[in-house]
């Protein structure tokens, strides 16, 4: 299994678990190569729920973003230190 | 009087008529400053850094912009990945007014003096001015902030409707040069932009209005770009570097290089030396930490601190690091360049 970085794979209201769909592509973290996902991460938030491959509702804001799954509930991630 | 000069480098004819009589390069100048080489990017970034500090100053304007209606954009705009019309993986959310007047206080908090409401719509309906209604107060309540707005074409009561509302500057881009403009969007026209830009000026607010590179223009669209927008006289012009959306008709298109982008941003500052010049989106991609910089230095003098709209921008500490480090002071609430 490939795994991008947390940012590309954000677990949303599970803690540990990874998922099984990447957060900035929306596919499979086991099919083909995330490499690019893993760079859009620093730039990007995840748009697809990571348990259930759902498009996620995604706010950002200047200091952070919030991405929420209608399944799996919403995370909140600071982007200022 | 200072002499003409002569000689036809135009670096040296810049010198002489921007920076000596603080008239701006026409529309073929500035399409010969694009097409300089990079050999002489340094002497044109320096040059663009004396008009800025000529006729602007050192202070940098720092701004906050936030999303107050994400997606579902009926417009066909081709690098935004919130229109309706693409299958961009962006969907449609309100960001509701305590989340609103925190994000003014987050801007607020790193000495920024300006905090733009952007929403993605062809134009404002009742229920988004409503809610620019509430949101305006609530954020003038709160926070000792400028507030801004940017919520596409504007009838003219919207245009009173935001003044009485206490909205001092509005932004409405052009986006691209006339010519070009039919290749990035579709759904409206080009005058429809200017309509728009016309009224907000008329009304008193200060108007933004500014544009993307990396499009696929040619050099010869991109200084229409910079003539149609001098013409526009707008306060401040923001300058974006296309970010390609996934999803999006321009997704594939690789982003502008370095040295093109630090090109753009200095013959726009010749193009013009009285207007705010400010950092946008896509900056961190095309420039990195290295242009951010160079840019800085070569004629920009305004940033949008914290994240864009629907993706992320640098650590403010960063920037203001950056800032502090050049000897460029922060402007001051309710300070004029």
């Amino acid at each position: 299994m490939v795994f991008a970085d947390a940012g590309a794979h954000e677990p949303v209201a599970r803690g540990e678990d990874p998922g099984a769909w990447c957060g900035q592509c929306g596919l499979g973290v086991g099919d083909g190569d995330h490499a690019r996902c893993a760079v859009r991460a620093e730039l990007e938030p995840p748009r697809y729920c990571i348990h259930c491959r759902r498009r996620m509702k995604v706010q950002v804001t200047p200091g952070a973003w919030t991405a929420t799954c209608i399944e799996h509930g919403s995370v909140e991630r600071s982007t200022w230190a | 009087m200072t002499a003409q000069v002569t000689g036809t480098d135009i670096l040296d004819v810049a010198r002489e008529q921007v920076l000596g009589r603080g008239v701006p390069l026409t529309e073929e100048q500035v399409l010969e400053v694009l097409r300089t080489g990079d050999d002489r990017l340094q002497d044109l970034l320096a040059l663009a850094h004396e008009v800025r500090m000529t006729y602007q100053g050192p202070a940098v304007e720092v701004e906050g912009i936030v999303s107050l209606k994400t997606g579902g954009c009926p417009e066909d705009c081709h690098f935004c990945s919130q229109s309706g019309q693409f299958t961009s993986p962006v969907r449609s959310v309100w960001l509701n007014i305590p989340e609103l007047v925190r994000a003014a206080k987050q801007t607020a908090a790193t000495g920024a003096s300006e905090f733009c409401i952007v929403a993605a719509v062809r134009g404002p309906d009742a229920r988004l001015m409503e809610q620019m209604r509430e949101g305006v107060a609530a954020i003038r309540a709160a926070v000792d902030i400028q507030v801004a707005a940017s919520l596409g074409m504007l009838t003219q009561e919207q245009v009173d409707e935001l003044v009485d509302m206490g909205v001092h500057r509005y932004n409405h881009n052009l986006e691209a040069g006339r010519s070009y403009f039919p290749q990035v969007v579709t759904t409206h026209s080009f005058d429809e932009r200017l309509e728009t830009c016309r009224m907000v000026k008329e009304s008193g607010m200060e108007l933004c209005c500014g544009g993307l590179v990396g499009m696929g223009e040619t050099l010869e669209q991109r200084a229409e770009l910079a003539a149609q927008l001098g013409e526009l006289e707008p306060h401040e012009v923001p300058l974006n570097f296309l970010n390609p959306r996934p999803g999006t008709p321009f997704g594939d298109l690789e982003p502008m290089s370095t040295n093109d982008a630090l090109r753009t941003i200095a013959a726009f500052r010749l193009a013009l030396p009285r207007t705010i010049l400010r950092y946008a989106g896509g900056r961190e991609l095309t420039l990195g930490d290295l242009g951010t910089r160079d840019g800085l230095l070569g004629g920009i003098n305004a940033v949008i601190v914290g994240n864009y709209l629907t993706t992320l921008g640098r650590d403010p500490r960063e920037d203001l690091a950056l800032l502090d480090e050049l000897e460029m002071p922060i402007k001051a609430l309710n300070e004029t360049f």
